[in-house]
This record gives structure tokens, sequence and C-alpha cells, in this order.
């Protein structure tokens, strides 16, 4: 086979090794080949079904992924932006308000990105655990790689706690059930935020085994980015809009922001956000507590509260069937 | 520019399959990439090519197909044609479309030689 560019030689090459023809004679030896026999019709072209999804491989991994998430009780999120949105900036904040809002819970960040640690730096700086992923040439972060880095963070934070274990050792009964708790991920509370490579187009295509993908747009780029970079939006299941603490400065009609990104996805939940005024945080909040809420519900006592409600509809309307065949049955026998 | 990534994911289709069902040559490789898949068709195709010298792909004829983006419309209720998401439904205008067609990314078959 020609290696250096790939013409096709291949055939004819490949052909006089498995038929031989005597030099002195002209006669045609079938068989020749490494085989021994001649087959007929196995060195004919034939045709081979695939119907094979080209991202299978990588969706195996985001699958597994998404089931390992589940099981410690993960909510896993996926941001996607462009570069300058802002994406970095409100994770921080994000973080440092969970801390105060829910101090038990945990949130860990896989940060990505062509090359620098900076940005995992930043995360680390306000206390959760972060790996950088540096994509080099790559446009985005794939499910193998989420899955090497989640290792990572979930080793570390294990060995961490491990520590916090043997250190504490005088509160033994008390640490745990704390410890217990934690491997168990009883609470269902913990988040994890992969941070995309800043890019609209590649990231959309790859599911890394996230909750759901949020999408950021900062007011500084422009109100028409959703129907500029449909495939991004069609993808989320939320919108940030950021920085509209500096909307008195700009031109940027947040309504018909809002309208072009429900032109490509009708279902988009749209939030407007502030990362340095802290305005729309609370919505944000909240809106990370249903995810939990959603992705773990049985995890939580409303949901058991809900629980118990529905089984005494059942019972009640059961009971309501009974009486209801009880009336119908006494006239007919009457 | 993840349509390199993608000719990647191809080329280690084709080499699994080419494992398991023993050939050695790729003849034609027929592709679908939907229209609203995501995928630059020619940007794939320029991939591919660059990717094949030295490989089971070296000298296949790839030929990639459009499947044709498809939408159910909320608003009239029906199947309608969606060439490009953002665009309103051709018959009622709506923008309430959801997408059912157009967005496969896959290898069909190939044609293949043992030798």
């Amino acid at each position: 086979m020609c290696v250096v560019c790939g013409c096709g030689n291949t055939q004819e090459a490949t052909a006089e090794k498995s038929v031989h023809a005597d030099p002195a004679s002209g006669d045609l030896h079938f068989g020749a080949g490494a085989a021994r026999v001649s087959v007929p019709g196995m060195s004919q072209s034939r045709a081979v079904r695939l119907e094979a999804d080209i991202l299978g491989a990588n969706n195996r991994v985001a699958a597994e992924n998404r089931a390992h998430f589940e099981a410690h009780g993960i909510t896993a999120l996926n941001f996607v932006s462009s570069p300058g949105s802002g994406k970095t900036t409100l994770l921080c904040r994000t973080i440092e308000a969970l801390k105060a809002r829910a101090p038990g819970r945990r949130v860990m960040v896989i940060e990505g990105d062509q090359q620098t640690s900076f940005d995992a730096d930043r995360i680390r700086a306000t206390g959760a655990p972060a790996i950088q992923v540096n994509t080099g040439k790559g446009c985005h972060l794939d499910a193998p790689m989420v899955a090497a880095a989640f290792a990572r963070l979930h080793g570390h934070h294990d060995h961490g706690h491990d520590h916090d274990h043997d250190s504490h050792d005088h509160s033994h009964h008390h640490h745990d059930h704390h410890h217990h708790d934690h491997h168990d991920h009883a609470h269902g509370h913990d988040l994890l935020f992969i941070e995309n490579v800043g890019n609209l187009v590649c990231p959309a295509v790859w599911d890394l085994g996230e909750a759901a993908k949020v999408a950021i747009l900062s007011v500084t780029e422009g109100e028409d980015k959703p129907l500029k970079y449909p495939d991004m939006f069609a993808a989320a299941t939320l919108l940030l809009i950021n920085k509209i603490d500096l909307l008195p400065h700009l031109d940027f009609d947040l309504a018909r922001c809002i309208e072009f990104a429900r032109r490509v996805n009708p279902g988009i939940e749209v939030m407007p956000v502030s990362a340095t005024s802290g305005e729309g945080m609370d919505a944000w909040l909240h809106w990370l507590d249903q995810q939990s809420e959603h992705n773990h519900p049985h995890q939580h006592a409303e949901a058991s509260a809900e629980a118990a409600l529905r089984q005494r509809v059942r019972q009640l309307e059961a009971e309501l069937a009974e009486a209801r065949a009880a009336a119908q049955q006494s006239p007919l026998a009457g | 520019m993840h349509e390199a990534s993608l000719a990647g994911g191809v080329l280690q289709l084709v080499e699994d399959t080419a494992a398991r069902e023993n050939f050695r040559r790729v003849v034609t490789l027929r592709l679908e990439a939907g229209q609203l898949a995501g995928v630059d068709t020619r940007a794939l195709r320029f991939a591919l090519e660059s990717l094949a010298p030295g490989t089971l792909l070296a000298g296949a004829v790839i030929d990639i197909e459009e499947p044709p983006g498809q939408a159910w419309c909320l608003g009239c209720s029906q199947s309608v044609a969606l060439a490009q998401r953002g665009e309103p439904c051709p018959a009622c205008g709506s923008y309430q479309l959801q997408a059912t067609g157009g967005t496969e990314l896959r290898v069909v078959d190939m044609e293949v030689e043992d030798i």
C-alpha cells in the first residue's frame, strides 16, 4: 500500500502477492498467498453494514459518567459559552454563595481550556477542588477527558477525607457517622461544574454525561448570538444572560435575546444574572437546588412527603372506585 | 473544527470493524451527517481525507449524505422541513419546533476488500 499519498495502489500490490504467476510458463497459481487457499469472492469487495453512531464511543463513556455521577449523588452541569462571557467569575461567585447558603454541599470543578491552569487556580482560590484539563489543539471537552478528570477529583477528595478522619480520631463516633453519610452521598446535594472550552460550536455535539448544559451569554456579546450559534442554544437547558449590570451602558435588547433563544429552543429557561452585582443570583441558586432535587428526588424530605401524598391519593382513589362500584351494583341488584 | 475529532471517531469505528470482519481496505465509505447534526460536511470530508493516508481509509471514496432537517411543529401539529435551527415553520410561521430528523451522525455502511 502506498502510505505516502494513499493513492489506489493497494489492489495491484496485494493481488500480486496472492496470485503467483510462473515466470516460465505464465501459469497462474492461486492460493500462493499466506492463506494457501483461494476462496472465490474473498478478494473481491463486499459490503459491511454498520449503522454506527460516529459519536458512539464518546456517548458510551458519557453514559458511564452519568451513571457514576448519579450513583454518587452528584449533579453535573456542563457550562458552555464563547470566551470572555464571564464563566469562571460566575462559577467562583456561585461557589462562594453556595458556601454561605448550603455549607455541607460539595462543589467540584473541571476546567477545560486549550492551555494554562489559570481558571483552575481561580476556582481553587475559593476552596473548591478543581482539575484543569488542557485540550491542546482540541476545541472541546469529550467524555473520556471528563471521566479522567473526575477520577482525579474524586480520588483526591477521598484522600483528603481519610486524612481528615485520622486527625479527628477523638470524635470517632460522630465522625464515623459523618464519614458514612459522605460516602453514601445520601444528601444528593453535591455539584460538579464542568467549564467547557470557550467555544459556541463544537461543545454542542459532545455529551459529557452532564445532567444539563448551561449556556452563558454576556450582554456585551450581542443579542443575536442564539441565532448565530443555534446548535449550542438548542442543546442547552438553561441560558444565563450574564453581566446585566452593564445593560445601562449597552444597546442590548434583553427581550429580543430571549425571543431569539426560544426560536432555536422553545423550552429553554432563561435567567438574567450579574456575577459582579449579584443581581439574579438567587434565582440561579434556586435553579441549582431544583436540579439536585430533580436528579435525586428520593433523597429529599420534600420528595418523600410528596410520595406519601401520592400514596394517600391512590388509597382514596381506590376507596372511591370501590364506593362507586358498590353504588352501581346496588340499583342493579335492587 | 470538531470535524477533525469526528473524523478520528470514524477511523476508530472503521478500524474496530476491520478487526472484527477481517478486511484490509475500505473502497467506499458511506456516512450520514444530518442537516441539523451540527456538522459541516465539507470540513468532515477534508478531515477524513487528511487522515486517510496510511490507514484503511487510504484511497477510499467518501460519500456523505445529508438527511434533511425535519421538525414537529407545535403550532400547526405536523411534520415540516427545517433546514436550519432558528427558522420558522414554513407552514404557519411558528418557532415552536422540535427537531425530529436530520440529527443523524453515523457511518451507514462501507464497501471493503479483504486483501
